[in-house]
């Protein structure tokens, strides 16, 4: 390691480790160094290997070679447990809390303090939530229900978790009995700290707290991995960078001297400007005021509320907003998988028949699902019965399924998204997930449909086949095709969209045309804060 | 957000046995390269192999009228594994079977005391399998319930309901204008199939084509695999699974009444227990008991197995509870094996993977 180390041995390090997963390697010999006392930004575009690398630090998957170091030996985690034991914690962006329990139960859930006759010492269990929430400086109670606690409360009860873990190295695991954080004192575990895009649901002030509880920590020596999509936060809280890209480290360095383009350079391996398609002029109005789609206060109890919006042909509309927003969800009820409660939707004019799938295919409509392995394709069948899937009533001759229009059909696409496979008849599921999406894309688009929603079309693809899925959609608009993209990723909204529809919990708060979409206003209006008011409805 | 490897990470190893009995092949060459490791195939040559034996070694096993008894014995069980091997490959599973078969054997024998014609009989007693089958159907697709749960909950309904309509009495004297077609004896001119087996022959072969052969079918390995997919991808799900739900009960029906003719005597706890004879032959025959996976050449083979097994240890004076014992290894072995082995497989490539990886756990 040539950088400037600010402290002597890493709490914990990877040696040239390297991950595959089927053909695709996910990890290549990525080396990394975490100091105490220093928070660590991870940076790298959607599929770079981040979680994985997160992954591998928290034990749930262990790298095929290469090392892990801790406090520079070299350790094997077995599983989540292991890394838990050596002082490892994981705070995932949206936790998994039990939520009929409370506050503290939640934190000491497996691990509670005991009385005589193995019954939970509850007061203890109170005493040491309290305790926690002090040194952490937030306010939160530990007899309330984890049921209702904001996404930022959870993540805080997670870092309580991780903090209240038994200490490691050198000291043994608790026994069962021994209460892990005296009261007094509150813990000390907690010696590595991974998290994972922990503000992209959060407000301003949320973060603004989280931050305060992540310097707090790291004033008493606790390493911490963060990562983000945001680049202005790693700049507020981080001293260093390790960036990742298809896989490979690119560099690991100090943030000072470094600007955001600098980091972007670093991600993306090029210029932004060259990732995103050349914009196709003037073709929304080409499709002029005909909407392919439109939909019509469409509401769903409790998910989102009141939501009209019109596509029209030749146009990309993109519908952003942060993650549990409610932007899934509308795009299934209006492909009719998810009843609305209320309002309609219309295809080329005419209304369709509400919470009938069958019927959106047949009136041209088409659903590439957010999640690709269980809703968008059926993994243990092959890439051909896939494809074939939603043409069950077009490939058959006699009545039955024709085995050469089926496989034609599939051919076909394959060879237009040049989808990269050895056999149509293996299974979806050995594809890597780049090639699954365009599978997904491939039997969506065998329809020939008029409008095409896609829910996070590039999540978890690599870069290159990112660019092609992107190439792809304009090539779609520039033909005519009404596309609908849910997306989460931002430079992909800005690059991509003709306009910007910006969703806050469940409600559209925003339409900003292309010119005036930035990161700035998208985000202003998916956190809630102002952005254009849009009470006019369609 | 970026979980790019997660994409492919769970992908399963290509195990051997049951997984391999897909719907789909691959060209001539590779079909019969695949052939020779599907289950389907291994059960059709443990068919052949047991039937050999029995030739070679048990007189009078292979008279023509022996085999025309053995494979007739296990008409029903044949019959109503059909529409079995089509829920199973769906995900889903019929229990109420036996007792709608006893429903309608209950049925027919009270009709009968009631001096109803015999052609009137049947299509009632059919009818009362297709509104058993809509209540199956309904609780599982309309109400949401699991179909295990549901179908034995009316497991115990259709049962008690034959009791209601004949309690323990038993009917006999039913024309032998139509019995004489259900027995043994009576068979197909120039064959030893009976007529339910001619029958069950070609129903399994218009079975054969609806699963492998139709958009039906698809979607119903689709189904069985990934329902939410299916349903994405704008199957009718719901009204798939009602519908294989009432084919079941209308099937069950009619072996009801197969059932009372062949014996000549209708009670209401005629095949009591046949459920589980029934999804072991289907189990048996390869399919997967998670759904997506399995193939109707399996299930024949699987069936005509059970028969003639049956029919060898008779022969050789092999007590009834001793014959129960070997059906029930048999199917614990049919659901072991294929498990066994991939989870074996699964082994020698994890140690494999761990002699290459890095040092041992060292804190």
């Amino acid at each position: 390691m040539e950088q400037p180390d600010p402290g002597p041995v890493p709490v914990l390090a990877l040696r040239d480790v390297s991950k595959s997963f089927g053909a695709v390697r996910a990890l290549r010999d990525v080396t990394l160094d975490l100091f105490p006392g220093e928070v660590h930004a991870l940076a790298g575009e959607n599929g770079a290997g981040k979680s994985t690398l997160i992954k591998v630090l928290g034990g749930a998957h262990r790298p095929d070679s290469g090392q892990l170091l801790l406090d520079g030996r070299p350790v094997r985690f077995r599983g989540p447990a292991d890394a838990r034991d050596a002082g490892v914690a994981v705070i995932h962006q949206e936790p998994a809390l039990f939520p009929d329990l409370s506050v503290a139960e939640n934190i000491f859930m497996g691990r509670q303090p005991r009385r005589s006759l193995g019954r939970i010492d509850r007061r203890a269990v109170r005493a040491a939530t309290a305790a926690l929430m002090r040194r952490l400086g937030v306010g939160l109670d530990p007899d309330r229900p984890a049921r209702g606690l904001s996404i930022a409360d959870q993540q805080i009860v997670e870092i309580a978790k991780a903090l209240s873990l038994p200490a490691p190295a050198g000291r043994r695991p608790a026994p069962a009995g021994s209460l892990p954080a005296p009261a007094g004192d509150a813990g000390s575990a907690a010696r590595v700290l991974v998290m994972d895009e922990p503000t992209a649901a959060l407000t301003g002030g949320e973060t603004a707290r989280l931050f305060a509880v992540v310097e707090t920590l790291r004033a008493e020596g606790t390493a911490v991995l963060f990562i983000s999509h945001r680049l202005e936060e790693m700049f507020r809280l981080c001293t260093r960078v390790t960036v990742l890209r298809d896989g490979q480290r690119v560099s690991s360095e100090p943030l000072d001297g470094l600007t955001e383009d600098d980091l972007v350079r670093r991600m993306v391996g090029r210029d932004l400007g060259e990732l995103y398609p050349e914009q196709r002029t003037g073709q929304a109005e080409r499709g002029n005021g005909k909407a392919a789609l439109a939909v019509r206060r469409l509401t769903r109890e409790g998910v989102f509320h009141d939501i009209s919006f019109e596509v029209r042909r030749g146009e990309i509309v993109a519908l952003a907003g942060l993650v549990g927003a409610g932007r899934t969800e509308v795009a299934q009820a209006v492909f009719g998988v998810d009843r609305a409660d209320a309002g309609r939707v219309e295809v080329a004019g005419s209304v369709l028949r509400p919470a009938s799938p069958t019927a959106a295919m047949a009136a041209g409509l088409a659903l590439v699902p957010e999640d690709r392995r269980g809703r968008g394709l059926v993994t243990s069948l092959s890439i051909e019965h896939n494809i074939g899937l939603t043409g069950l009533g077009v490939i058959r001759r006699g009545g039955l399924v024709s085995r050469a229009l089926e496989r034609g059909r599939a051919a076909d696409w394959a060879v237009r998204l040049r989808l990269k496979y050895s056999r149509l008849s293996d299974p979806v599921g050995v594809l890597s997930g780049g090639n699954q999406q365009k599978v997904v894309l491939a039997k969506w688009l065998a329809t020939g449909p008029g409008v095409l929603i896609v829910d996070e079309p590039t999540r978890g693809i690599d870069v290159g086949t990112k660019a092609e899925v992107h190439r792809l959609l304009s090539a779609l608009a520039a033909d005519g095709l009404a596309v609908l993209m849910i997306s989460s990723d931002l430079p992909e909204v800005l690059g991509m969209a003709d306009r910007v529809l910006v969703m806050h919990e469940g409600r559209l708060t925003a339409e900003i045309p292309r010119e005036l979409a930035t990161e700035e206003s998208v985000m202003a209006a998916a956190t809630g804060r102002g952005g254009r008011a849009r009470e006019d409805a369609v | 957000m970026g979980t790019a490897p997660d994409q492919t990470a769970d992908t399963p190893p290509s195990a051997p046995g049951k997984d391999a009995a897909g719907p789909g092949g691959d060209g001539p060459a590779a079909l019969l390269r695949n052939a020779a490791l599907r289950w389907d195939t291994a059960v059709a040559v443990l068919f052949a192999a047991v039937f050999l034996t029995g030739l070679g070694t048990t007189d009078g096993f292979g008279h023509g009228g022996n085999l025309a008894f053995a494979f007739n014995d296990v008409a029903e069980v044949a019959l109503i594994a059909l529409p079995m091997t089509l829920l199973v490959v769906a995900g889903q599973v019929d229990l109420s079977v036996a007792s709608m078969l006893g429903l309608g054997s209950a049925l027919t024998g009270a009709l009968w005391n009631a001096g109803w014609a015999f052609e009137l009989i049947v299509p009632v007693v059919l009818l009362a399998g297709v509104t058993g089958g809509l209540l199956n159907g309904w609780l599982v697709t309309r109400v949401g319930l699991p179909p295990l749960a549901v179908t034995i909950g009316t497991l115990a309904l259709y049962r008690g309901l034959a009791s209601v309509v004949l309690g323990s009495e038993a009917v006999t004297g039913f024309p032998e204008t139509y019995a004489r077609w259900t027995v043994d004896t009576t068979t197909v001119p120039g064959t030893f199939l009976s007529y339910p087996v001619a029958l069950f022959l070609v129903l399994a072969a218009v079975t054969a084509v609806v699963l492998h052969a139709t958009g039906t079918g698809r979607s119903l390995f689709a189904v069985g695999a990934r329902e939410e997919a299916a349903f994405f991808a704008g199957i009718r799900v719901k009204r798939l699974k009602l519908l294989l739900f009432v084919v079941s009960g209308l099937v069950s029906a009619f072996a009801g009444v197969l059932f009372t003719l062949r014996y000549g005597s209708a009670r209401a706890d005629n095949g009591l227990g046949l459920e589980l004879l029934v999804i072991a032959a289907v189990l048996l025959g390869g399919v997967d008991f998670d759904g997506g996976k399995g193939t109707l050449a399996g299930v024949v083979a699987a069936v005509l197995l059970v028969g003639v097994l049956k029919n060898l240890l008779t022969l050789n004076d092999v007590a009834g509870e001793v014959q129960v014992v070997v059906t029930g290894l048999l199917l614990v072995a049919s659901v072991l094996t294929p498990r066994v082995v991939t989870a074996v497989r699964e082994r020698h490539q994890r140690r494999a993977a761990a002699t290459a990886g890095p040092g041992p756990y060292s804190s």
